[in-house]
């Protein structure tokens, strides 16, 4: 019998009995032994905040880790934080900023998304999808801040690597490798995050009522700027789509926001008296003087930045929500060969593009991806629909690294038990 | 080293022939006299020619070259510039070294999507040259910038001084051409931030010519700070040099470039350039800081009053360009310098976490006393990547035996403290038998198990990175005689 047919078997329907809440490493270890020495597939979760990304799973158990809660160790001075797996994001934040230091990938709060309110999850949540905020192209995503994780593979064995340190080629890099595989190589059960500082001043750039074409130049301009940009965002109001949710005038109301209409944003982070200097800067390169302005201090750019992050723009979506990440180059031009029924917002520059689709169908959605991967790009659907619930292709993957990607799977995991199936089909 | 295939070196001249069906055949090189200068990289220690020596022009021949290997059952050691500094090219007797020279072209800057495409064996140096007149750069500098190559510094995940806030070469990589054993093309990433999947790109980063061979690289690049400054400040002793240090970051700075060396190395390098460092300290930092001409005077006036309250002895803010590249030509002459007061020195290359710095230096400077040998300590600082440089004499009777325990004895004190074995050098056949130090069975079994699903036969640089033997031998480090490295004109720092 396949994984898949074992999956959908009666006998290993999902039920309360079935899942079990370690509270140990070593019995998350025994556990899993135990399923590989019955190659019984589990599927393994945290707090449950990032479950309905990827596909659905009904496996034979059900992993829950969120008991493996707690920080082991935290270095300011050396700019590390030692968690246990499940700890959840909010704790981790909450201990960071009493030593003025933060996660500088700034972990998106999905909850919004699928709950309508705050819940950003866990850190091994954070990690095993990979999906960074707003200041990616500055500092990285995620997997360029974990320096090393504690886990579980699927023969129920413990392995580690990497450590608590920036500069560190011992060996392969297996918490890169970690980050973003969705918990289908390991159960992840201790991670080392990189941390810094909080910057001192942070404010934002607003130009209103920009078209796509001058946004997303002004945007790229800025970025490859000497002014050290961390934000580059533009929310439009166009298409106007009125099936989709995503309405920018009501979520960003904010004091300081002098004009309704589309937003291009542009923050600048680092000590007071540079931030002045070198938003001074940006308008006098980029002529904006005679343009709609407005500028954020701290406190409004940070509840900005925060909506934008946490893609509070969807909240009460009942659309699709696609998340495509391409060559910046080639935004706008795809921007244009989207099916009508959509709203979006630019991340990144350009790079990253969020998309709202309604009546969205499986060749519509294929049709997008082959445009996308023709970009040079990639496309995930983050979230179903009632009227596209489900796509055979979550992910998308080309046959060379499927090949591959099957190979390092089978050497964590030879019998296919860690949350199989969640990211592609074999895998 | 993995046994040798008498065998196969018997069938040499049939190997030859079916390699000239596949490439060019003046670029393959089979005779001893042409083999001789690949016999090692600049881990000079080690020395073993290949069988042969090719080099392919394109990635198609690449992919034959592997293909015809892996089913003949024939070993592949990839070379980049072969600077390396671990032995990650070192030629096995039977193996074919596949060298990546040809593939010397930078093909595409893109200044739209802030990237560079190249090819293996460009040099880093030459993929910031090729963009600064526009005001770009590529962020990771390894010393040897101006010789290794960009696939060189892939496998190897290279570094540089710049690592705390720029990232090494994993952080700065957007994607790669590579091809596996079996003769499989791939591209992994590409211009987009981040790939969907598993992150193959950052697995084949620093896997130091296991997994495949790359033969092409996209690696992001940035736009230069308005504004670099450098300050070079003196301590009475180690202790307050290290408080220094945490405390800077305890502030919230997080330097370009934080570098620290010990009375001994500041005598050595004064010496040898002249650099004006304060010769009385029993430590100094050099501090660079870059951005905004604004947030580079701010941050350097928080730097030195907090040098102040960790008992400074001297502080020197660099006037200008040219002062700051003097601050610096000190601290890039370490290793000459070395070279210039002993016969021989051995580099060390471990990291540790940034506090435990002073005793470290404690116990280096008691195992210096016990094995009665001297030792100049230089840091990178900022990300805790520390190389003592071990003086001693060859002529001398078992002094490289003394030196060889003492340099092993100092990567287990850096792994006992929370560091770790490697932090830019790589473990190549230099620090492979130490890896247990930092992991246990399974760790290495897990490792090997994906390099075995990617390299069935490991044909692929093998008796590299992971230990053979099922004990742990006391060996790692980087042998210099009589200042003869093998590329004695690149700065090593």
């Amino acid at each position: 019998m396949s994984i898949e047919e074992k999956q959908n078997f009666q006998t290993y329907q999902d039920s309360d009995s079935n899942t079990e809440y370690p509270e140990k490493e070593k019995d998350v270890s025994k556990l899993i032994g135990q399923y590989y020495k019955s190659g019984i597939p589990v599927e393994v979760v945290g707090t449950e905040s990032k479950r309905k990304i990827g596909k659905s799973l009904q496996c034979g158990k059900t992993l829950n880790l969120s008991k493996l809660n707690g920080i082991v160790e935290y270095l300011p001075e050396e700019l590390y934080i030692k968690v246990k797996a499940c700890t959840p994001i909010k704790k981790i934040e909450e201990e960071l900023k009493k030593n003025n230091q933060h996660l500088a990938f700034e972990p998106i709060d999905f909850g919004y998304l699928f709950l309508g309110k705050s819940d950003s999850g866990t850190a091994a949540g954070q990690v095993s999808c990979n999906i960074s905020g707003p200041r990616r192209f500055k500092t990285g995503s995620i997997r360029d801040h974990v320096l090393g994780f504690r886990g579980i593979n699927g023969r129920g064995e413990i392995i580690k690597s990497g450590g608590t340190v920036v500069k560190n080629v011992t060996g392969y890099d297996l918490s890169k490798l970690i980050c973003g595989s969705y918990g289908t190589l390991v159960a992840l059960t201790e991670i080392t995050l990189k941390v810094l500082p909080i910057p001192e001043e942070s404010k934002s750039l607003i130009v209103h009522n920009l078209k796509l074409e001058l946004a997303h130049d002004l945007l790229n301009r800025a970025i490859s700027s000497s002014n050290d940009v961390s934000g580059a965002v533009f929310l439009p109001t166009k298409p106007a789509c009125t099936s989709c949710s995503m309405n920018i005038n009501e979520t960003f109301k904010l004091n300081d926001l002098k004009y309704q209409g589309s937003l291009a944003a542009i923050r600048i982070e680092g000590p007071k008296q540079s931030v002045d200097e070198r938003i001074q800067n940006l308008i006098n390169e980029f002529k904006l003087e005679n343009f709609d302005v407005s500028i954020l201090g701290k406190h409004q750019s940070e509840i900005f930045w925060n909506k934008v992050k946490n893609l509070e723009v969807f909240t009460s979506t009942k659309n699709n929500i696609i998340r495509i990440v391409l060559p910046t180059s080639n935004c706008v031009q795809l921007i244009y060969q989207l099916p009508n029924k959509f709203k979006y917002y630019l991340d990144w520059g350009g790079a990253l593009i969020w998309m709202e689709a309604c009546e969205l169908t499986e060749e519509m959605f294929d049709s997008i991806r082959k445009k996308i991967v023709k970009s040079g790009g990639y496309l995930t659907m983050i979230k179903n629909s009632d009227f596209l619930p489900f796509v055979e292709e979550v992910f998308t993957i080309n046959r060379e690294r499927f090949d591959i990607s099957q190979n390092i799977k089978k050497s964590f995991d030879p019998k296919r038990i860690l949350n199989p199936g969640k990211m592609y089909t074999g895998i | 080293m993995p046994k040798i295939d008498r065998k196969l070196i018997s069938r040499k001249k049939s190997i030859v022939e079916n390699l000239k069906k596949i490439i060019k055949a003046e670029n393959i090189l089979d005779h001893d006299d042409q083999t001789r200068p690949f016999e090692t990289d600049a881990l000079t220690a080690y020395k073993q020619k290949p069988l042969l020596v090719v080099f392919p022009e394109n990635t198609i021949e690449v992919s034959k070259v592997l293909s015809y290997c892996n089913q003949e059952r024939i070993k592949v050691v990839p070379r980049g510039a072969g600077t390396g500094l671990s032995g990650g090219a070192l030629p096995l007797e039977d193996s074919i070294l596949l060298c990546l020279g040809k593939f010397s072209k930078i093909l595409q800057i893109d200044f739209k999507n802030r990237c560079v495409v190249a090819q293996p064996g460009v040099t880093n140096l030459s993929i910031t040259q090729a963009v600064e007149h526009k005001g770009f750069y590529y962020a990771p500098d390894p010393s040897s910038q101006i010789a290794c190559s960009i696939g060189g510094n892939v496998a190897e995940n290279s570094g540089g001084v710049h690592s705390l806030k720029y990232g090494t070469t994993t952080n700065n990589l957007l994607g790669v051409e590579v091809v596996f054993m079996d003769g499989t093309v791939c591209r992994l990433g590409g211009k987009t931030y981040d790939s969907e999947g598993y992150d193959l790109l950052g697995l084949i980063t620093g896997s130091e010519g296991l997994l495949c061979v790359i033969t092409e690289v996209t690696v992001k690049i940035l736009k230069k700070p308005q504004s670099v400054k450098a300050a070079l400040i003196g301590f009475p002793t180690i202790e307050d040099g290290g408080n220094c240090v945490s405390d800077i970051i305890a502030n919230g700075i997080i330097p370009a470039g934080m570098e620290m060396m010990d009375k001994a190395l500041i005598h050595a390098t004064d010496n040898f350039v002249k650099a004006g460092y304060p010769r009385d300290a029993e430590s100094m930092l050099i501090v660079e800081l870059d951005g905004t001409k604004s947030e580079v005077e701010e941050l350097i006036k928080r730097v030195i009053k907090i040098s102040e309250k960790n008992n400074s002895s001297s502080v020197k803010i660099s006037k200008n360009e040219k002062q700051r590249l003097k601050f610096w030509a000190g601290r890039k002459a370490a290793f000459p310098a070395c070279g210039d007061m002993a016969p021989d020195y051995y580099c060390m290359d471990g990291t540790i976490p940034r506090g435990k710095l002073a005793q470290v230096l404690r116990e280096i400077s008691r195992l210096s006393k016990k094995y009665g040998l001297p030792v100049a300590n230089a840091f990178h600082a900022g990300d805790g990547n520390l190389h003592p440089l071990i003086m001693y004499d060859a002529n001398e009777k078992k002094s490289l035996e003394k030196t060889e325990k003492f340099g092993s004895e100092i990567l287990k004190y850096c792994v006992k403290v929370g560091g770790v074995l490697t932090g830019e050098h790589g473990v190549g056949v230099e620090k492979r038998e130490l890896m247990c130090e930092m992991f246990n069975n399974n760790d290495i079994q897990q490792q090997i198990k994906i390099k075995k699903v990617l390299d069935a036969s490991s044909l692929l640089n093998p008796g590299k990175v992971y230990p053979i033997l099922r004990k742990c031998a006391e060996e790692g480090r980087m042998h210099v005689h009589r200042g003869k490295t093998k590329f004695p004109n690149i700065p090593r720092f």
